[in-house]
């Protein structure tokens, strides 16, 4: 039987036409982008050709974005670049209490070398208040760094807000939009960002490849020094077979936008409904109007989420689960604790989602094996025997 | 992660359930810990005659609890005293380090319901234990605040880190 990817946010499939696209490249063995012969040129070429696709994927210009490994490497170019190039300036940064790790490891690495922070607290869908960000501005605030979307509950920030204070107050933008770029439809402009990090493995391309954009006229130092690849932005000889399946992956999926939220619409109200209908004792997270339309977090009581990830496995369902359990550090998840649920809660928490190659069947056996599923771990459960 | 005795165990638990009027009832660990096991036993002469149990918890917790309950049942009482966490990470082909003390309540469950039914006998008031709350499992081993990890000792209140409030105690 095939397995049913329910588990888009750690990774997608790729595109038939991103591996055609990265086969060939591969196939062509090209030389380094930097060289300054032929096959080194022919390099180079591809590079810039993907670069423009990328660029528009998120309406910026292609001077504006440069590549890098994944998501965690953008965020982390961002965060620590804008303090170290403003360490003149000041050093304080704000962030949210639910930012993904990728952005709460660095700043918490920056606090070690004397600078300070400020977390804003969210509400309980999991969303900022702006005036909340503007109070937390002090002279010295140097970067203010909030995510798009979130990775465990889909809560879409007031980011075009939060932009508009930052610019303001002349600090620094960041988003770490990982989520959200390639699954809704993001202008760099519109929103007024200044920096803005995403990743190919989030919208079907392929993992290891990443991307930053960098506004004109935005101060960042450097994360990798070295060579002079990415307009001196990041050193190191380029990714060339993942940037090239990268900008197939970005053109495709702004010519399916459209057609892919609807899709992605349709499949999360059949999903809503049908957990709401099948099973009982369930808490649905994140904001019900500001939220992704490809993820669906859900908490279901009295039981633990690696033993419904477990058993869903047997039955050829990948599924993520956001329980300490699971985690490596046996921690709760920061950002359910953050939005109040409680730790038993936390627990029993499944974060679902698809994309553009998950059916209605699909959703139609999830439903049926969780349901079973439920049963048989809350039979076992002291919890739900209590209740 | 899990060894083929342990997925067994968790595909196929074995004794699941609770025992009415039960002659011994041993329950440890909460939900902030992440884990919670109840078992139920009835004995005759002096050898456990049927053990149950009910288990909130991670697949290896599951997988515990199972094995816990197939090592103890028939046994004497004596006998069932000697199943420790060791000896049931073993009879599991091994648990993954970092599930070796948070999910491997079931052989504490045991004892305590072991105790409970002697208790009971003796006419001993059943020492009741009300404190809610995160718990180390020996006194030397120190124990991480769940919501920030930070390291934490028994007897405090809160986390000295991120000021939530805790209550550390020893499961045993």
């Amino acid at each position: 039987m095939n397995t049913i990817n329910l588990d888009y946010v750690s990774s997608n499939p790729l595109l038939p036409e991103v591996k055609n696209a990265m086969i060939e490249a591969i196939k062509k063995d090209y030389g380094n982008p930097s060289s300054a012969h032929q096959l080194g040129e022919e390099a180079a070429e591809e590079i810039e050709k993907a670069r423009e696709k990328v660029a528009k994927l998120i309406t910026a210009s292609p001077d504006e974005i440069i590549f890098t490994s994944c998501g965690t490497e953008s965020d982390n170019h961002a965060i620590k670049g804008v303090a170290f190039a403003k360490k003149d300036k000041g050093r304080h940064i704000i962030t949210s209490d639910i930012e993904h790790n990728a952005v709460l490891k660095p700043i918490r690495t920056l606090r070690t070398l004397g600078y300070d922070t400020t977390s804003v607290s969210v509400d309980q869908f999991g969303r900022v208040k702006p005036d909340d960000v503007l109070k937390a501005i002090r002279d010295d605030t140097v970067l203010i760094s909030i995510m798009h979307a979130n990775n465990e509950i889909g809560t879409i920030q007031p980011i075009k807000e939060i932009a508009q204070i930052a610019r303001e107050k002349k600090i620094t933008f960041h988003c770490d939009a990982v989520t959200a770029v390639g699954v809704v439809p993001i202008d760099v402009h519109d929103l007024g960002i200044d920096l803005l990090s995403f990743a190919a493995n989030q919208f079907n391309g392929p993992s290891g490849v990443g991307g930053l954009y960098i506004r004109k006229g935005t101060s960042l130092w450097p994360l990798l020094d070295g060579g002079g690849q990415e307009n001196k932005r990041r050193g190191g000889t380029e990714n060339l077979i993942g940037i090239i399946g990268m900008g197939v992956a970005s053109e495709i999926t702004l010519k399916e936008m459209e057609s892919r939220i609807n899709h992605l619409k349709r499949i999360k109200e059949r999903l809503t409904n049908g957990l709401k209908e099948n099973i009982d004792d369930i808490i649905f997270n994140g904001h019900p109007e500001y939220s992704l339309p490809n993820l669906i977090s859900l908490s279901i009581k009295y039981i633990e989420g690696e033993s419904i990830v477990l058993m869903l496995d047997e039955e050829n369902i990948a599924v993520a689960t956001k329980s300490a359990c699971a985690s490596g550090s046996l921690r709760a998840s920061h950002v359910l604790i953050a939005i109040g649920r409680d730790y038993a809660d936390a627990q029993g928490t499944l974060v679902i989602t698809y994309g553009r190659d998950t059916t209605e069947n699909d959703i139609g056996r999830f439903l049926e094996v969780l349901k079973k599923t439920v049963d048989t771990l809350r039979k076992m459960s002291p919890l739900y025997q209590k209740k | 992660m899990y060894s083929k005795t342990v997925m067994d165990h968790f595909k196929n638990p074995r004794n699941v359930g609770e025992i009415q009027g039960a002659d011994g009832i041993g329950e440890v660990g909460n939900p902030i810990c992440g884990d919670m096991m109840k078992i139920t036993i009835k004995v005759a002469n002096d050898r456990i005659k049927d053990i149950k149990f009910l288990t909130f918890g991670c697949g290896a917790a599951i997988a515990v609890s199972s094995m816990v309950t197939e090592m103890a049942k028939g046994k004497t009482l004596d006998e069932a005293k000697q199943i420790s966490k060791e000896s049931v990470a073993k009879a599991l082909d091994d648990l993954p380090k970092n599930k070796l003390h948070c999910s491997n309540l079931g052989a504490d469950a045991l004892q305590m319901a072991i105790k409970d039914y002697e208790n009971r006998k003796t006419g001993k008031v059943k020492e009741q234990d009300t404190t809610e709350g995160y718990h180390c499992y020996t006194e030397e081993e120190s124990c991480k605040c769940p919501y920030c990890d930070s390291e934490m000792h028994a007897g405090e209140k809160a986390c000295a880190m991120c000021g939530r409030k805790i209550e550390i105690k020893l499961s045993m």
